[in-house]
C-alpha cells in the first residue's frame, strides 16, 4: 500500500471521529432536531476515497474504537459499543462507504453532485439500513419487521447527510480537484 | 481526550488484555442461547457487583448508559405491542449487562495493551501484503490526526465568525475537507521521507 493511501486512510477516520465529537450541527432543514453529523463520515470517506480507501478508513476507525478511544458520537466507544443494539450501523459504515465509493468510481463520467448524491444515497440508507436492521433484530429479539420499525426515525436525518455529502464533494472538486480520489486517475 | 480508562489502579487491571477478551467473549457465547429473565437480571447483578468491586469512578461510568435509554423503551414498546413485554425485559437486562461487561475490559485496560493483544490477530494481514507494523502505523496516525483536526476545524470557525458573527457548521465542511487533504499530502511526503509506510515482507 502507497503511503499516500495509509495517511488518506487514517485521515478520513479522524475526520470521522471528528464529525462524531463537534458541537451539534444546526441542519436548517431539520426543523431544529439536531443531528450528529457522524454518520456523514462513511458517506464522505467512500465518497472521496473510493470503495477500498472508504472502507479501510472505517475499519481503522472501529478496530481504534475497541480499542477503547471513545470517538463515536457523544463521546461513545470501547468494547461496549459493539454489544448495543445498533452494533449492525457499526459493520454497516463499512459496506456503506464501500458501496458509495464504488458507484463513485462506476459514476465517473457523470457530474460530481448527482454522482456524489446517489453514491451517497444509495450507500448510506439501503446498504446501510439492511446491516443496521439485522443487526438490531439480532441483538434485541425483535422480528425485522419490527426493527426496520424502531430504526426508520433515523431516515429522514441520513437523507438531508447524503444532500450535504454531495455538496461538498461538489465543492472539493472545484476547489481542489485532485482531492476527490475516487475520481483520481 | 477524554478517555474511557481508569487511571487509578484495580484489581481487574492486573488482569492481562488477553485473559480479560476472552472471557468477555466466553461469557457472551454462554449466555446467547438464554432469555430467561432470572438469569439475565443475576447477570446484571453480578456485573453491577463488578463495577462495585472497581470503586467510585467505575461505578460513575454507569452514566455512559443514559444514552442508551430512548432506543431501550423504543425496543421495550415494540415488545409490549407484540405481547411479550418479558421477553423484552428480560433482552433489554442482557444488551445491559453485555455492555456493562464489555466496557469493564475498556476502562481497565490500557489501549497499548489492547493493541498489543490482538497483534497476534493481525498476523495474518501479512499474506495479503500488508504488514500488522503498518496497521500500527495507521492507528497511531489516525489518533495523532483527531486533535489536529479540531485545530483546524476550529480555525475554520473563527474565520467564519470573524465574517458574519455566526457559528459555521456544514457549511465550514468543504474547505474543512480540502485544508485536510492538503495536509495529508504533508504528511505522507514526511512519511515517505523517513522511509515510507512498512511494508509486509519486511519486519
Amino acid at each position: 500500500m502507497k503511503d499516500r493511501s495509509l495517511v488518506q486512510i487514517a485521515l478520513y477516520a479522524a475526520i470521522f471521529a471528528v464529525l462524531g465529537l463537534l458541537p451539534k450541527f444546526d441542519i436548517p432543514l431539520a426543523g431544529g432536531v439536531p443531528i450528529t453529523a457522524q454518520s456523514m463520515g462513511a458517506m464522505l470517506a467512500g465518497v472521496m476515497l473510493g470503495a477500498r480507501r472508504g472502507a479501510l478508513a472505517i475499519i481503522l476507525l472501529l478496530f481504534v474504537v475497541a480499542l477503547g478511544a471513545p470517538l463515536l458520537a457523544g463521546g461513545r466507544g470501547g468494547l461496549g459499543v459493539f454489544f448495543t443494539p445498533s452494533v449492525g450501523f457499526l459493520f454497516g459504515w463499512v459496506a456503506s462507504a464501500f458501496v458509495a465509493g464504488w458507484l463513485m468510481e462506476k459514476l465517473r463520467d457523470k457530474a460530481v453532485f448527482p454522482a456524489a448524491l446517489v453514491a451517497a444515497v444509495i450507500g448510506g440508507i439501503p446498504v446501510l439500513y439492511a446491516f443496521g436492521i439485522v443487526g438490531m433484530s439480532a441483538m434485541s429479539g425483535l422480528s425485522l419487521l419490527d426493527a426496520t420499525k424502531a430504526c426508520l426515525i433515523f431516515i429522514p436525518g441520513d437523507t438531508i447527510k447524503a444532500v450535504l455529502v454531495a455538496l461538498v464533494a461538489q465543492t472539493v472538486a472545484r476547489g481542489l480537484p485532485e482531492a476527490l480520489l475516487s475520481r483520481a486517475s | 481526550m477524554i478517555s474511557l480508562y481508569l487511571p487509578e489502579r484495580t484489581w481487574l487491571h492486573g488482569i492481562t488484555a488477553g485473559r480479560k477478551l476472552f472471557a468477555l467473549a466466553l461469557v457472551s457465547l454462554l449466555i446467547a442461547p438464554f432469555d430467561s429473565l432470572p438469569l439475565m437480571a443475576g447477570l446484571l447483578a453480578a456485573v453491577l457487583a463488578l463495577y462495585a468491586s472497581l470503586g467510585r469512578a467505575a461505578l460513575r461510568q454507569l452514566s455512559l448508559l443514559r444514552p442508551m435509554a430512548p432506543l431501550l423503551a423504543i425496543l421495550l414498546a415494540l415488545h409490549a405491542w407484540n405481547g411479550d413485554i418479558w421477553l423484552g425485559v428480560s433482552l433489554c437486562l442482557r444488551l445491559l449487562a453485555m455492555i456493562l461487561l464489555a466496557n469493564a475490559v475498556t476502562m481497565t485496560t490500557r489501549m497499548d495493551a489492547m493493541m498489543d493483544a490482538v497483534e497476534p490477530l493481525l498476523r495474518p494481514l501479512a499474506w495479503f501484503g500488508a504488514s500488522p507494523r503498518a496497521v500500527a502505523l495507521a492507528v497511531a496516525m489516525m489518533i495523532r490526526f483527531v486533535p489536529l483536526l479540531f485545530a483546524l476545524w476550529d480555525a475554520l470557525n473563527e474565520a467564519w465568525r470573524a465574517r458574519t458573527g455566526r457559528r459555521g457548521g456544514w457549511r465550514l465542511l468543504a474547505p474543512f475537507c480540502i485544508q485536510t487533504l492538503k495536509l495529508s499530502h504533508h504528511a505522507a511526503e514526511a512519511l515517505a521521507a523517513r522511509g515510507g509506510a512498512p511494508r509486509g515482507d519486511t519486519r
